[in-house]
């Protein structure tokens, strides 16, 4: 089979090289705000949009200290990024020919900006309840779950604006491979028990790993409990562990386990999909691996920042792995996205044929 | 509560009308063993501050188990003592990038002032997080060389959870109480409740981590004192 001729434009190219530096600079700032919230200094600013009562922009270097210094430039980077989203969302609307994707770059920075005001919130609103929940625990997961949500737009936005989609490359609709976005979903649930747990700033719950306190499930009487905060000795200023912390970490790690066997399996079968859904697979079954041993790391360090930080940056990457699978699996089933810049492939023009593994691998981009 | 480790006694002896009562808070079992607070020393600023290796302060164990850090107060003060505050303000600094002292107690309306005696950016946080206060929460800056924030609790609270978000480590705590009879026991447990008046009353003994225990204790002029143990499991 021959491949796919297409001729990508320049500034679609540049298009989609930016989208991609927005996506590094989006795990970045996930990644910062995840030292703020390991380190717990999410509360080192205590106002917003001003610092210390100054325009943020011009905070005295001198006063980055400490907590301050984390969460100042949280703020600074957020603040790049939705100027980046900005540009992104106007590049989009300039160069693009699909409409639905110039609506995606525009939900996007509307996504961003939102995310801007639930931060400050999280700040301003630390002591109000909503909903019963505490404000810096409602904002603070909220804030966290529109940050994944952003994360996957963007990636979305690169994956779409690459000459690779443009050209029409996917995977045909490979059986068994249905779960993968169940898999995705279940990640994103993973992640919000996961920022639940980090907000609730109470440190470990749990200090052990495989068993939890020297059980398959700890007990969580209220005598248990109240054992456990008397003889913890905590460095940082950590709230007593309850015996909710204690089931969500639970669910934490029988969610975690149930991720890894079902990405793992599914990448053991993707070896039998083709040169392209195997590299995806394996890739995926990869970064599950690699962020099983961190979560485990950060139980064994006691929570060490930079682990406890690596392993919330490596949770954002395994969504985004599974939306951007997902969707590349899926394609052929989406209506509406099709690039209209470009012609399609003959071979994914309707009704879709079911590509054998041999016939994906065959495939190259042009380039 | 736990009021089986408690050991109230009471004793009177000369004619006066108020008495102090004094006595000493013991530790039975044998604490976890604190730990470093390794980010102070490492941090930039702060770690120029001290000397050594700072380490937690969760249990304070001196002379003969006595326990440091237990807050002392009356449970049911006499009725005409609630609502009359010190004049005098009690005093928390920010020393080294550690609260100090690690716990004071303060009455309801009692002037709270919170200083810094150190030459670094601190906030001064104090908020519900999860569990909920009685008290309005605040969370204010203060710069080297800054004024002492001055604060007043509306509310008993035991305990307000004081923070620096810029110095995680730093936590410290007051114990806020409606009457003037409260104390902090010293680093070998002792205490001493000053002015007490005639009659019966019962002594909440609290503890941070070893929990909480009642005592009772009758003052019938003149001096009375009052023993109690907490138990680390």
């Amino acid at each position: 089979m021959s491949a796919p001729t297409t001729v990508i434009q320049f500034p679609e190219r540049w298009l989609h090289r930016y989208a991609v530096l927005v996506v590094f600079c989006t795990l970045g700032l996930i990644g910062l705000g995840g030292l703020v919230t390991s380190k717990g200094v999410g509360m080192a600013v205590p106002d917003w949009p001003t610092t210390y009562g100054y325009n943020m922009f011009f905070f005295p270097v001198h006063l980055w200290q400490g907590g301050v210094f984390h969460e100042h430039v949280h703020r600074l980077v957020a603040s790049g990024i939705g100027f980046l989203s900005i540009g992104l969302a106007v590049w989009t609307q300039l160069v693009e020919r699909r409409t639905w994707l110039k609506k995606l770059a525009w939900a996007a920075l509307l996504l961003v900006v939102v995310q801007g005001v639930l931060g400050g919130k999280r700040v301003v609103l630390n002591d109000v309840p909503v909903l019963g929940i505490p404000g810096s625990v409602f904002f603070g997961v909220l804030h966290a779950a529109t940050a994944q949500v952003f994360f996957c737009l963007i990636g979305t936005i690169a994956l779409v604006t690459s000459p690779w989609w443009r050209r029409g490359a996917s995977m045909p609709v490979i059986r068994g491979a249905a779960a993968i976005p169940g898999l995705t979903a279940l990640i994103l649930v993973q992640l919000l028990v996961a920022a639940s747990m980090r907000h609730q700033h109470a440190g470990l719950a749990i200090p052990d790993f495989p068993l939890a306190h020297g059980h398959l499930y700890p007990p969580t009487n209220p005598e248990f409990i109240a054992a456990l905060n008397q003889r913890r000795v905590e460095v940082l200023a950590f709230a007593p562990i309850t015996a909710f912390q204690i089931h969500l970490q639970m669910l934490h790690r029988l969610l975690a386990l149930i991720i890894v066997v079902g990405v793992w399996i599914h990448g053991y079968k993707s070896l039998g999909w083709g040169t392209v859904a195997a590299r995806w697979g394996m890739a995926w079954s990869g970064l599950l691996l690699l962020q099983f041993t961190l979560g485990a790391a950060t139980i064994w360090t006691d929570k060490a920042a930079d682990l406890a930080t690596a392993h919330v940056v490596g949770g954002a990457l395994s969504l985004l792995t599974g939306v951007l699978f997902s969707l590349v699996l899926q394609r052929a089933k989406v209506k509406g996205i099709e690039d209209n810049s470009c012609p399609q492939p003959r071979r994914f023009l309707n009704p879709l044929p079911v590509a054998t593994g041999a016939d994906v691998a065959s495939w190259r981009p042009s380039r | 509560m736990k009021t089986f480790l408690a050991f109230g006694v009471a004793v009177g002896a000369a004619a006066a009308l108020h008495a102090d009562v004094t006595g000493k808070v013991s530790l039975k079992g044998t604490p976890p063993p604190e730990k470093e607070i390794a980010p102070l020393k490492a941090d930039a600023n702060c770690g120029k501050l001290v000397s050594g290796a700072p380490m937690t302060r969760h249990y304070v164990v001196g002379a003969d188990a006595g326990l440091g850090n237990v807050f002392v107060y009356v449970k049911n003060p006499p009725a005409d003592a609630k609502g009359k505050a010190p004049a005098v303000p009690a005093v928390m600094d920010q020393k080294g990038c550690l609260y100090e002292p690690y716990v004071i107690g303060a009455a309801v309306g009692n002037p709270v002032e919170i200083r810094s005696s150190d030459p670094v950016l601190h906030n001064v946080n104090f908020q519900k997080s999860i569990a909920a206060t009685p008290n309005p929460t605040f969370n204010q800056a203060m710069g080297p060389g800054a004024k002492p924030i001055v604060k007043t609790f509306a509310n008993q609270e035991v305990f307000v959870k004081l923070m620096c978000n810029v110095h995680p480590w730093m936590f410290g705590y007051i114990g806020v109480v409606d009457s003037p009879f409260y104390a902090v026991t010293d680093k070998d447990g002792k205490f001493s409740i000053a002015g007490l008046p005639d009659g019966k009353y019962t002594l909440v003994f609290k503890h941070l981590k070893a929990g909480e225990v009642t005592a009772d204790v009758e003052v019938k002029g003149g001096s009375a004192t009052a023993a109690a143990t907490l138990e680390a499991k």
